[in-house]
């Protein structure tokens, strides 16, 4: 892995701002600028926080899939020593917004004990406050609700299915391409298969937590979110007070994966229970408690038909999804829609039904979407170059998509080939037999080969950042960035610094709070490209502003140079022309008698671009498994990936993104899966005994190769995304590989030895 | 029933009124002394998020009872290194970027310090990667966990080897009667 | 968690003392008790911490040759003793194979002996369960119980006892030794879990009220099996999972021909499940695949899923016990394999060329 960590070569950038030059910082296989802090356990997470007189707090869930609370034990609780408070729906302080209302389409209803109501197993249904944690979560447990309970619907027997227009966040549910029934028909080798995957839970490892207080009607939020900025205006909309009155510090998020981006009732009810109390109130969820209230991953159950000719051209693809959601609200896992952009067919059919289950909504998780879509599509894929005789590589190759199947448009970028190509060089792919059960490992164990195409979207959403140059020549950048192991706190301070034009080391990052200019959402794998560009954009304006200073400075060396004839580089300014001819930034600044000059900048996409062309990162992974023949017990030996997502800001970084997506991939393959009591709805393995993530002994041997990626439409710096790329295309290579080894084609994740026992 | 502990915390003798015995190790080290570098992913024994050392060995703190460890010596990962010098196993995580979001980090590195006292694994990636399952990272920063505590073994290893021949050298000046 | 006294007696007489208190409950590494106080599933109203009584620590070699391991010894401590690897290799190829390393430096034996079942509705004060609350049923039926028992459980109960450890000191015959007000008493490992019978009554183990367990004892013939006995347990990740199901093999092989046998299967029952028949065929024969074969099918002769869906693990078992034969044949490895009783580790697979084979079918 070590040998992909080049640092790249220092460019100007094409468009625009051609005074500063990407590459100095960005690009350098840095460490993490906040490695001491974590691995001295100085970061400080929301619950690390204990303000004054702060009181802890825990809800209880619901343990009904449906129904009503008939009778809370308020009493008993109370008289618990340490219990101060109980919120039930009885006395809950209101709220300026209803929590069932969807002011915006991305708004998800959320459960802040609107009423007596169980919509899910896991629902908030009250709150204790307690001097203590242990007392807090005893006045829970004697709280002993009782319930009217409704039949739970759990499965598509007992839950309504039902047409939609819209998938995912707000994503059109049917996409139609010439005929897909005739190029079925017209085919030489038809395959039709369905896939299912399970529901999914985030959990990352921090459990969502919160310190709320409130200073008169300022509300103070420690909790970790990946959108700090964003989400003031959103809680503020519940209390009806101005988003400004609403702090929110987070500075490292211990993971998120999409499950911190909104707001949930938890949250609420902690800061209802702060001003109930009139004093700050921790709340931290117990691990059994992300299964619920939190989103997921919704189930799905898909049919993928691919007609093929004898050639092993695609004459059809066409993929159908039933998406698990509430009964209450609307987000449906746009499952199918990762069959848009992969693969070229002359026909082409993605649509998606939805299926109403006592479940809590669900949500973005890694990948939405492109994971579990991908996922049916690489093994419909696999099946259908068995059908046709071919090498799954092979296979496609030749149905390689030159322009964006889904709109015809060019791709800004796509090096897939040379991924293919790297990844199977990387990985020995060359060799490997067609048919299964044809390798063994020298103790006799089942091995396996398999492939998937690797694929995501380059989303930018919008985001402002601030540029400081100080007149001692360090600079300042200023967003509301998240950390949460992205490694924003590295990466777009290696991009401002070059935005400023100058070293890491005179960089005051600032991020985390969102006091600072909006730095979006750290979602999409859009955050480094739509915070990057912002900041970039903030330290050119903050050079531009500096270099008018000097060129109509006479006493400066760069006097007479047009704007754009001066280059910033090293804390200085140099005529391009004669690049001896510079000063450093610190004495264009004190001639002027100014302490500073700040510069502002904006990310987002740009409209002309976002028409013209498809933006995608790409990738392929390779899986190599060994199964026990006669124990069933399976072991991804390796995993080696490829993937093109543009420009990279940090290598080091971008790989361990890459390989924590195929890692989730294995997860995904192999072990998550939430059990639910079909009576109650309960999730019955809502702990990590229970519901498996990949441990270390799992991983033996994870590795991701970066691709070389000019994209000069994406945005100005051509970055893309890594955050979730790594999860698709893994999946598929996993349950390829898997067929390869056994001969059997699994098609319910996770795999289940009882699957290949037979 | 309320009741006093004693412990030493990082070498630091605490004195701990408890209103009750319920609390855990871990929620006496986070919302008691204030010590909230050990992390708490599931409270239930099954992520190691919280590990510390008590009395040198590697322990899950939220399943112990903070009562049954009166007068025990707990290490922290605020007490791995002293006067801001990294621990090599601090220094071969940063190195081999083995975490992401940090949050199951300092239990990773305990868990480290852990496995490489007791001595086990030797630099062997697959006992390595057995010996710190007990530790799950949702980010799956495992192929920088491993090798990190591989580098880490090399260098405390390396480290042990001059300190013996430093052993060696004082006992050559010695024996030839120069001063140490 | 329950508001609850502690006390730690400074011997064993008052810990006797303290235990008998109705409603009190004994806390030795306390991974497991704590673990259940917090899910609501043990509520204690006296916490008795035995952690720290002399004399329960130790592992001594008996006069006759038998080990005794105290009650109180950790299991990282027990699977890393000389006396103990040299005599039973697959005890402490069972201890690693379980938990993970920071549970198993806390862990006590006495502990893992007595750790409650897996059964998610046991562990979920909001579900009936006989275990929990004899009488109430069992909730289990018409929920998830694909892990649960395919040998000897009832209506009233089909949950597994989850113990690794369990397994070979089942099959090598140890012994608890039990401690009460009123002396001392002794039940063979194997039987220390009464199985689940009728009207609700779910089993549990046989320690009443009050009682201590002081040590178990592995008997001197454990020995004679030491070069060849094996740990196989199959499970849901790689490492730090419960077993689906495993199985202890120890064979004393002489001449070519199976003196004696020791074989008993773990994730299948309420206890561990000692394969008496299975021992028996074995005696006298040769150790090869057909003798193995026989063996493992008169182990699960008598089993039957208790749910739709986890006849898979009749199957299964039979083949882990053919497997756990198969390597203990081949000899107990000279180091502990990397990944402990894992079909992963280099020295655990080499299946027999005649080991049955799950074939590929496509659906
Ligand atoms: C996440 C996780 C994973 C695990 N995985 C495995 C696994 O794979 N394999 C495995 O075998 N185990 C596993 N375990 C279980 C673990 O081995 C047990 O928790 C442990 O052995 C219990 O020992 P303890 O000393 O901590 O018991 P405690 O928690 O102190 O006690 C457990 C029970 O035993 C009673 N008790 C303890 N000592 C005595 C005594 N001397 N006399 C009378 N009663 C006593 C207690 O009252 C209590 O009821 C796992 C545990 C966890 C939390
Ligand atoms: S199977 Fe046994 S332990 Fe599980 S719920 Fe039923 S009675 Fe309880
Ligand atoms: S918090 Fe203790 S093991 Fe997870
Ligand atoms: S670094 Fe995020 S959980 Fe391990």
């Amino acid at each position: 892995m070590t040998d992909m960590i080049e640092p790249v070569s220092p460019d100007t950038l094409a468009n625009g701002s051609a005074h500063v030059r990407l590459g100095s910082n960005a690009g350098q296989p840095l460490t993490r600028a906040d490695g001491r802090l974590k691995v001295t356990g100085r970061a400080t997470f929301a619950a690390d926080n204990r303000p004054d007189g702060m009181l802890y707090a825990v809800y209880v869930s619901a343990t009904i899939a449906r129904g009503r609370v008939t009778h809370l034990d308020v009493d008993a609780a109370k008289a618990h020593p340490g219990v101060v408070e109980v919120m039930t729906p009885a006395n809950r302080p209101p709220l300026a917004r209803d929590p069932d209302a969807k002011p915006h389409p991305f708004a998800l209803k959320v459960d802040a004990l609107q009423n007596d109501r169980v919509r899910y197993a896991g629902q908030p249904i009250a709150l204790v406050i307690a001097e203590t944690l242990e007392a807090a979560a005893e006045g829970a447990v004697l709280l002993a609700p009782a319930y009217a309970a409704e039949p739970a619907r759990m499965d598509e027997a007992t839950g309504e299915i039902f047409a939609t227009e819209i998938a995912g966040f707000g994503n059109p549910a049917l996409f139609e391409k010439g005929d897909v029934e005739a190029g079925l028909a017209a085919a030489a080798r038809r395959v039709e298969a369905r896939y299912t995957t399970p529901a999914q839970y985030h959990n990352a490892m921090e459990p969502h937590a919160i310190v709320a207080a409130w200073e008169g009607d300022r509300l103070i939020l420690d909790m970790p979110t990946q959108a700090p900025a964003l989400s003031t205006a959103e809680f503020a909309s519940f209390f009806g007070i101005p988003p400004q009155n609403v702090l929110v510090r987070s500075p490292f998020i211990g993971g998120g994966f999409g499950s911190k981006a909104f707001a949930t009732g938890p949250y609420l009810l902690a800061m209802l229970a702060a001003r109930m109390v009139g004093r700050p109130v921790k709340m931290v969820h117990r691990r059994d408690q992300q299964f619920g209230p939190v989103g997921h991953r919704g189930a799905t159950r898909q049919t993928l038909r691919l007609g093929a000719a004898a050639d092993g051209r695609l004459t059809a693809l066409d993929h159908t999804a039933l998406s698990t959601t509430s009964s209450f609200d609307d987000f449906l896992e746009p499952a199918a829609n990762a069959s848009h952009n992969m693969y070229a067919s002359p026909a082409m059919r993605m649509a998606h039904q939805g299926l109403r289950n006592d479940v809590g909504t669900p949500g973005a998780m890694r990948a939405p979407g492109e994971a579990t879509g991908s996922a049916a599509l690489e093994c419909a894929m696999d099946e259908a170059a068995e059908a046709c005789g071919m090498d799954p590589l092979a296979f496609r190759l030749a149905n390689y998509a030159e322009t964006d199947p889904q709109t015809g448009r060019p791709f800004s970028s796509k090096a897939l080939r040379e991924c293919y190509t790297a990844a199977a060089e990387r990985f020995g792919w060359s060799g490997r037999p067609l048919a299964p059960r044809q390798m063994r490992d020298d103790e006799g164990r089942l091995v396996g080969w398999g492939m998937g195409s690797a694929l995501f979207p380059c989303p930018m959403f919008e985001a402002e950042a601030r540029a400081t140059i100080h007149a001692d020549g360090t600079g300042t950048v200023e967003i509301s960035a998240s950390e949460m192991g992205q490694g924003a706190l590295t990466a777009l301070a290696q991009i401002a610094a070059d935005g400023l034009g100058i070293d890491g080391d005179r960089l005051d990052f600032r991020s985390g709070d969102s006091s600072l200019p909006n730095g979006g959402i750290a979602g999409g794998s859009g955050h480094t490209a739509t915070a990057g560009s912002a900041i970039f954009t903030a330290g050119a304006d903050a050079v531009r502003r500096l270099a008018e200073i000097a060129v109509a400075d006479e006493a400066s060396p760069l006097f007479g140079a047009s704007n754009s004839g001066v280059e910033a580089r090293g804390g200085r300014l140099h005529r391009v022309d004669d690049p001896s001819r510079s000063e450093t930034y610190a004495a264009i600044l004190s001639r002027a008698g100014l302490s500073s000059v700040t510069g502002e900048g904006k990310g987002a996409r740009d409209p002309a671009a976002a028409e013209s062309r498809a933006m995608f990162s790409h990738g392929a992974v390779f899986a190599e498994v060994t199964v026990d023949p006669d124990l069933a017990q399976i072991r991804v030996t390796r995993l080696v990936g490829a993937f093109a997502a543009g420009r990279i800001v940090n290598p080091r970084l971008a790989t361990s993104q890459l390989t924590g997506g195929m890692i989730w991939g294995i997860g995904f393959a192999l072990h998550e899966e939430t059990v639910y009591d079909p009576r109650t709805g309960r999730p019955m393995n809502a702990d990590f005994a229970g519901y498996h993530v990949p441990v270390n002994a799992d991983v033996p041997s994870v590795e991701a190769l970066l691709v070389e990626e000019t994209d000069r439409h994406v945005n100005a710096l051509g970055i893309k995304g890594v955050g979730e790329i790594g999860i698709t295309g893994t999946v598929g290579a996993i349950a390829n590989a898997l067929w390869h080894a056994t001969g059997v084609r699994v098609r319910d994740f996770p795999v289940k030895m009882e699957t290949l026992l037979g | 029933m309320p009741l006093t502990l004693h412990l030493t915390v990082n070498g630091e003798a605490h004195r701990v009124d408890l209103t009750d015995p319920r609390p855990t190790l871990l929620d006496v080290l986070r919302e008691r002394i204030g010590l909230t570098g050990t992390k708490k992913g599931c409270d239930r024994g099954q992520c190691g998020a919280c590990t510390v050392l008590l009395d040198g060995q590697r322990v899950n703190s939220c399943l112990v009872l903070a009562a049954s460890a009166d007068g025990a010596e707990v290490t922290t990962i605020e007490g791995l290194s002293a006067d801001g010098a990294l621990h090599p196993v601090q220094a071969a995580f940063i190195e081999n970027d083995a975490f992401q979001c940090g949050f199951c980090t300092p239990g990773q590195v305990m868990s480290a310090v852990g496995l490489l006292a007791e001595g086990e694994t030797g630099g062997d990636p697959e006992r390595i990667r057995e010996g710190m399952s007990g530790n799950l990272c949702r980010c799956a920063a495992y192929p920088g966990i491993t090798a990190a505590v591989m580098d880490a073994f090399a260098r405390m290893e390396a480290a042990e080897g001059e300190r013996a021949d430093d052993r060696a050298r004082t006992e050559d000046r010695a024996r030839q009667g120069e001063p140490a | 968690m329950n508001l609850f006294d502690y006390v730690r007696p400074a011997t064993l007489g008052e810990a006797l003392g303290a235990a008998a208190h109705p409603g009190a409950a004994v806390l030795a590494g306390g991974t497991n008790l704590v673990d259940l106080m917090k899910a609501g599933v043990a509520r204690p109203e006296r916490i008795v911490d035995i952690s720290r009584l002399p004399g329960l620590s130790e592992i001594e070699t008996l006069e006759d040759g038998a080990i005794r391991i105290g009650a109180l010894v950790g299991n990282a401590a027990l699977a890393r003793h000389p006396a103990v690897k040299a005599a039973a290799p697959a005890v402490a190829e069972a201890v690693l194979a379980g938990a993970s390393a920071q549970l198993r430096n806390k862990a006590s034996v006495g502990g893992n002996l007595l750790q409650a079942t897996r059964c998610a509705y046991f562990g979920d004060p909001a579900s009936a369960c006989n275990r929990r609350v004899p009488g109430s049923g069992c909730d289990a039926k018409g929920g998830d119980r694909r892990g649960h028992a395919v040998l000897g459980w009832s209506d009233a109960c089909s949950a597994t006892n989850p113990s690794d450890l369990l397994v070979p000191l089942a099959a090598l015959g140890a012994v608890v030794e039990i401690a009460g007000q009123d002396g001392t008493r002794e039940v063979p490992v194997a039987e220390f879990h009464t199985l689940p019978g009728a009207d609700g009554d779910a089993g549990g183990p046989q320690l009443r009220h009050g009682e201590i367990v002081t040590a178990v004892r592995l008997p001197a013939d454990a020995a004679r099996f030491a070069a060849a006995s094996r740990y196989v347990k199959v499970r849901e990740r790689t490492s730090f999972a419960f077993a689906l199901v495993s199985a202890a093999a120890a064979l004393d092989i002489e001449d070519g021909t199976i003196r004696a046998a020791r074989l008993a299967l773990g994730g299948v029952a309420a206890r561990p499940w000692r394969a008496a028949e299975a021992e028996a065929a074995l005696t006298g024969k040769a150790p090869d695949a057909a003798a193995f074969q026989a063996a493992a099918e008169a182990a699960m002769a008598q089993a039957r899923p208790s749910a739709e869906d986890n006849a898979f693990k009749i199957a299964l078992a039979l083949r882990v016990a053919v497997r756990a034969l198969t390597l203990a044949a081949k000899g107990t490895p000279e180091r502990m394999p990397a990944l402990p009783a894992s079909v992963f580790a280099p020295t655990l697979s080499a299946p027999s060329p005649s080991a049955p084979s799950f074939q590929g079918t496509a659906r």
